[in-house]
């Protein structure tokens, strides 16, 4: 097994033990990016020397004795949608070409304060819009498993790293599903932390009270040391939640007892592919076994979550991505224009037409005369739909179901299509909607040899438990040692 | 010469809050700074960057509302103490996130008023006039603009120090009618929100800006409300409170006008509000807009703060730091002191420091009125000639005390002299009344000499006696005369006690 695809507790063992250096491990992923990234099409940028200059130092540190961080020596991709300094940072967006941050965002600082090396930026749906990055204006990321089919999105880059060995680990944004559909769809482990977990300073904004940050890994193991990195208060965010972090990876390995799963019976309806289906029910009978009770829950308003998402958080979008003017940074167009021209040419030729479809849509919902009806309302029935989970969680400690309809589609196959689109997240979307915590894990394949994952959905700040419940099913099985052969 | 209409003026303020750091960064919040100095991810609106509340920018705030008499965010449906920041949607260049983080719905402070004194005698004193205040709340300050005004049509540019800085919104109903109480108004407001720390409110530099909604109401008795009004106007661009009065009159006349040429169409349920800029070198307001082309703003909740719970507790501790407010304290010094309407309002326009001076003194004085008198004699021509302010002056008000009961005696030249010495030489009263060549008075001696001038004038003492009073004044002006510098009060007083005696 080369040290590609090792995890990254592999890694850090190989150097505690003297048998890799942080050196080797960081050639041994830029050889695999050279090697494999023009099929895999995951990376917008790669950080070659500076990476191995940062390894050098951390070798020469262990050499020293001096202490070194949770995740010393070990290479992590960013997904482009966190501010690097001094690294470009594009959101996969024309618009934001050429822009370098001149700060790093919060959870980059934590996993360089860790000893982590950033070893590249990923590719994604540009300003995480969409499911399937292919609304990528750079590049298409093919899924490691079929490079006929798509990675999921929008953090397809960052999953398609993982899973195909160009990175142990990397960072995601999760918004309507953007962590979970992508790592469900490239068999690895993806977690959507409760909203307030993890701090969003640095993260470029597409739905300010949707998006949080979390991580793909190949193991649940791997998912709790990163959490344990990232999560936490920060005074520059004031919606991140000042609460202790959990020793998570302390406790992964304890058994939960007489574990209650909430098994809702909205996330087994139409639209759901016969053969996730099976897995998932497969997955659960497994969860019996293990001493789980499954219980039957309900979710009366999930029919609703994508309607009200796609209002709240094409509203929120509008606002946030009306900064991408060309008036301070990025793109702004070579044509002579007045003010007022000169936002639209620049806007209308650097944003791609799902931006500007969500930007419409979200400008529509609340423009005078409309918002009552539909940025007004929606936000009730999101009371509502918290509501129904907080109503499910008097019954179960976790609620499972499939993360995704189907396994990954090919590529173009929705493209034409938005509302298809759409739908690919309707598993995931309510987790958003409501604050909670959600996490999907392989749990078997289609017959054509496509991943399936099994998500896991938690109260607030029940990541703890979550990651337990997630590891108990992942001892019991061996989908997260598969690797694809790219 | 009144005018043939009623003028109905509401007021927009904004005020800069006096804050170490900018509403939602730790840049400094300094004016005058080199351009794009103070600035930072968050005030320049980078990507992925959060606002984070200024707390004592919050404090400052909810000071000027409990100023301004206002409820703190109590509203219907809401916990008591909620309050909450929206965004308004808007593209300018000096706005970089083009939202500004405001506040909309549900504002900290609204349903206040402000006690304002008006039409000024000396004799009857003040008017006291209640104006309503609609609400207060806070939000961030954009940049500024610079256009090129060479006329070669250069670049604009931007300036991005102001940008995030915290604003307090003061919108009042349209309680004022006359130039005279909107700048009335804007002095009080001033002169509170100077005294409370809040602001310094320099409208040339900026940190106080004023708005003003005007329109005429015309007397008819066959209007159904008794008068035909005007459409609204909302004035900008005013940069004094000169030109705020000014502009009223300008455009209250224009408006009634109007009206005259058009009684039918321009009226209030005709035509929209529309904006106005006050051209101050050419003294006329510019029509510049229409409201109703105006920007749908698209407010909605900022998703990137957390609401704000005002508790009782903050509230207490934040009104524990204010302090009396003006007007409390004009009604104090009248009654405490014995001071003029005029006098207080003149003492509580310098400000607290220069009140507590006042109050010193006149506490060892025992007699506030000759304090304030004595005050206004001296201390506040030399204060204006140093360029001092009251705190920076060398004479204390102990030491001005001392100085008054000293020199009760003496006539007003002798006094300024006398003070005119203490200051610049910072001697005692008792040596400069020696540098002014001013002898002790010797009552006794003084006595004999009215005694023998009432001798040595027997026809004014027979005129006197007949009831011609000012004969009294030979014999006075007899004593001065033998009596170089004797203060001219004593003298009267024991040429008094000894005509009675005749
Ligand atoms: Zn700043």
């Amino acid at each position: 097994m080369s040290l590609t695809e090792k995890t990254a507790a592999e890694l850090l063992a190989l150097q505690a033990a003297g048998k890799a250096s942080a050196v080797e491990i960081t050639d041994a992923f830029l050889a695999s990016i050279a090697d494999r990234d023009q099929k895999v099409q995951a990376f917008m940028h790669v950080e070659g020397a500076n990476a191995k200059a940062v390894a050098a130092v951390i070798d020469a540190k262990r050499k020293s004795g001096a202490k070194l961080g949770a995740l010393a020596g070990v290479p992590i991709a960013i997904k482009d949608v966190l501010c690097t300094k001094g690294i470009p940072t594009t959101c996969s967006s024309k618009i934001l070409e050429g822009f370098v941050p001149p700060y790093d965002a919060t959870v980059v600082a934590r996993l360089k304060a860790a000893d982590a090396i950033l070893i590249g930026k990923t590719n994604m749906d540009e300003f995480a819009m969409g499911s399937s990055t292919e609304n990528s204006a750079y590049k298409t990321t093919r899924n490691p498993w079929d490079p006929e089919r798509i990675p999921g999105g929008s953090s397809g880059g960052s999953a398609a790293a993982v899973a195909a060995c160009l990175a142990p680990v990397s960072l995601g944004t999760d918004t309507g599903g953007s962590i979970r559909q992508p790592a469900s769809l490239c068999g690895i482990v993806g977690i959507k932390p409760t909203y307030g977990r993890v701090s969003r300073y640095g993260m470029i904004a597409f739905a300010s009270s949707l998006d949080q940050i979390g991580p793909f890994t190949h193991d649940v193991y791997d998912n709790a040391l990163l959490m344990e990195i990232i999560s936490g208060f920060d005074p520059h965010d004031a919606t991140s939640v000042n609460q202790p972090v959990p020793a998570y990876t302390k406790t992964l390995n304890d058994k939960v007892e007489g574990l209650r799963i909430g098994v809702p019976k909205e996330f087994f309806g139409e639209g759901l592919d016969s053969e996730v289906e099976a897995a998932i029910r497969t997955a659960l009978k497994e969860y019996e076994k293990l001493g789980a009770k499954l219980i039957d829950v309900s979710l009366p308003h999930s029919s609703y979550a994508v309607s009200v998402y796609y209002i709240v958080a094409t509203a929120e979008a509008s606002s946030n991505l009306a900064r991408f003017d060309g008036m301070h940074y990025g793109h702004r167009t070579k044509q002579k224009a007045d003010l007022i021209g000169t936002y639209a040419k620049s806007r209308g030729e650097a944003f791609g037409k799902e931006v500007q479809r969500r930007i419409m849509l979200g400008t529509y919902a609340l423009s005078s005369g409309y918002k009552d009806a539909y940025y007004l309302k929606a936000l009730k029935v999101r009371r509502l739909i918290k509501n129904d989970f907080d109503a499910a969680f008097e019954k179960c400690d976790v609620i499972m179901g499939p993360t995704a309809p189907t396994a990954a589609f090919k590529k173009g196959e929705k493209s034409d299509n938005p509302l298809a689109m759409y739908l690919s997240d309707i598993y995931t979307i309510s987790c958003n909607l409501a604050g909670i915590a959600g996490l999907s894990i392989p749990c078997g394949f289609t017959k054509t040899n496509l991943p399936i994952g099994l998500q896991l959905l938690s109260p607030p700040f029940d990541e703890e438990r979550m990651l337990r419940v997630a590891r108990m099913y992942e001892a019991a099985t061996d989908w997260h040692t598969k690797r694809p052969t790219v | 010469m009144a005018e043939p209409y009623k003028i109905v003026i509401g007021l927009e303020v904004h005020v800069q809050l006096l804050t170490k750091t900018k509403l939602f960064c730790s840049c400094p919040n300094k004016f005058g700074l080199p351009p794009n100095s103070a600035v930072c991810p968050v005030c320049l609106g980078l990507p992925g960057s959060l606002p984070v509340m200024n707390r004592q920018a919050f404090d400052l705030a909810l000071k000027a509302a409990l100023a301004l008499n206002c409820q703190i965010a109590s509203h219907a449906d809401q916990k008591p103490g909620f309050t909450k920041w929206d965004r308004k949607n808007y593209y300018y260049p000096d706005l970089p996130k083009n939202y500004q983080i405001s506040q909309y719905d549900l504002p900290f402070s609204h349903d206040g008023f402000l006690d304002i004194n008006v039409h000024p005698d000396p004799k009857k004193g003040y008017t006291a006039k209640k104006v309503g205040i609609i609400r207060a709340h806070l939000e961030e300050d954009a940049g500024k603009n610079i256009h090129d005004e060479s006329g070669r049509g250069g670049d604009t540019r931007v300036d991005l120090n102001r940008t995030g800085t915290p604003l307090l919104e003061i919108v009042s109903h349209p309680d004022m009618n006359s130039p005279e109480e909107a700048i009335a108004y804007l002095e009080e407001i001033r002169l509170m929100l100077r005294e409370l720390g809040v602001s310094d409110c320099e409208m040339q530099e900026g940190s106080l800006r004023c708005d003003a909604n005007v329109n005429v109401h015309i007397p008819k008795a066959d209007e159904p409300k008794g008068y035909a009004a005007t459409p609204l106007v909302e004035i900008k661009n005013l940069n004094s409170f000169r030109s705020v009065g000014r502009a009223i009159t300008y455009e209250a006349k224009r408006q009634y006008e109007q009206f005259q040429k058009d009684p039918v169409g321009y009226r209030i349920d005709k035509l929209l509000k529309t904006t106005a800029g006050w051209d101050d070198p050419r003294g006329r307001t510019e029509v510049q807009r229409h409201k109703e082309e105006a920007a749908d703003y698209r407010y909605f909740p900022e998703p990137d703060l957390v609401p704000v719970i005002v508790t009782k507790e903050q509230l207490d501790a934040v009104k524990a730091t204010m302090g009396e407010l003006p007007q409390a304290q004009r009604q104090r010094l009248q009654t405490q002191y014995g001071l003029s309407p005029s006098d207080a309002e003149v003492f509580v326009a310098k400000g607290r420091k220069t009140v507590a001076y006042l109050e010193e003194v006149a506490k060892i004085v025992g007699d506030g009125k000759a304090a304030a008198n004595r005050i206004s004699d001296l201390v506040f021509p030399a204060l204006n000639e140093r360029k001092e302010e009251i705190d920076e002056f060398p004479v204390t008000a102990a030491a001005y005390a001392d100085f008054v009961k000293q020199t009760g005696s003496l006539n007003k030249q002798d006094r300024v002299d006398v003070f005119k010495i203490v200051l610049e030489k910072g001697v005692s009263v008792e040596d400069a009344k020696t540098a002014a060549g001013i002898k002790a008075v010797d009552e006794s001696a003084l006595r004999e000499s009215a005694k023998a001038a009432i001798a040595a004038n027997a026809k004014a003492v027979a005129d006197f006696k007949a009831g011609k009073d000012s004969a009294k004044m030979a014999i006075v002006g007899f004593v001065m005369k033998n009596n170089k510098g004797a203060p001219n009060d004593v003298v009267r007083k024991l040429v008094d006690e000894e005509l009675a005696k005749v």
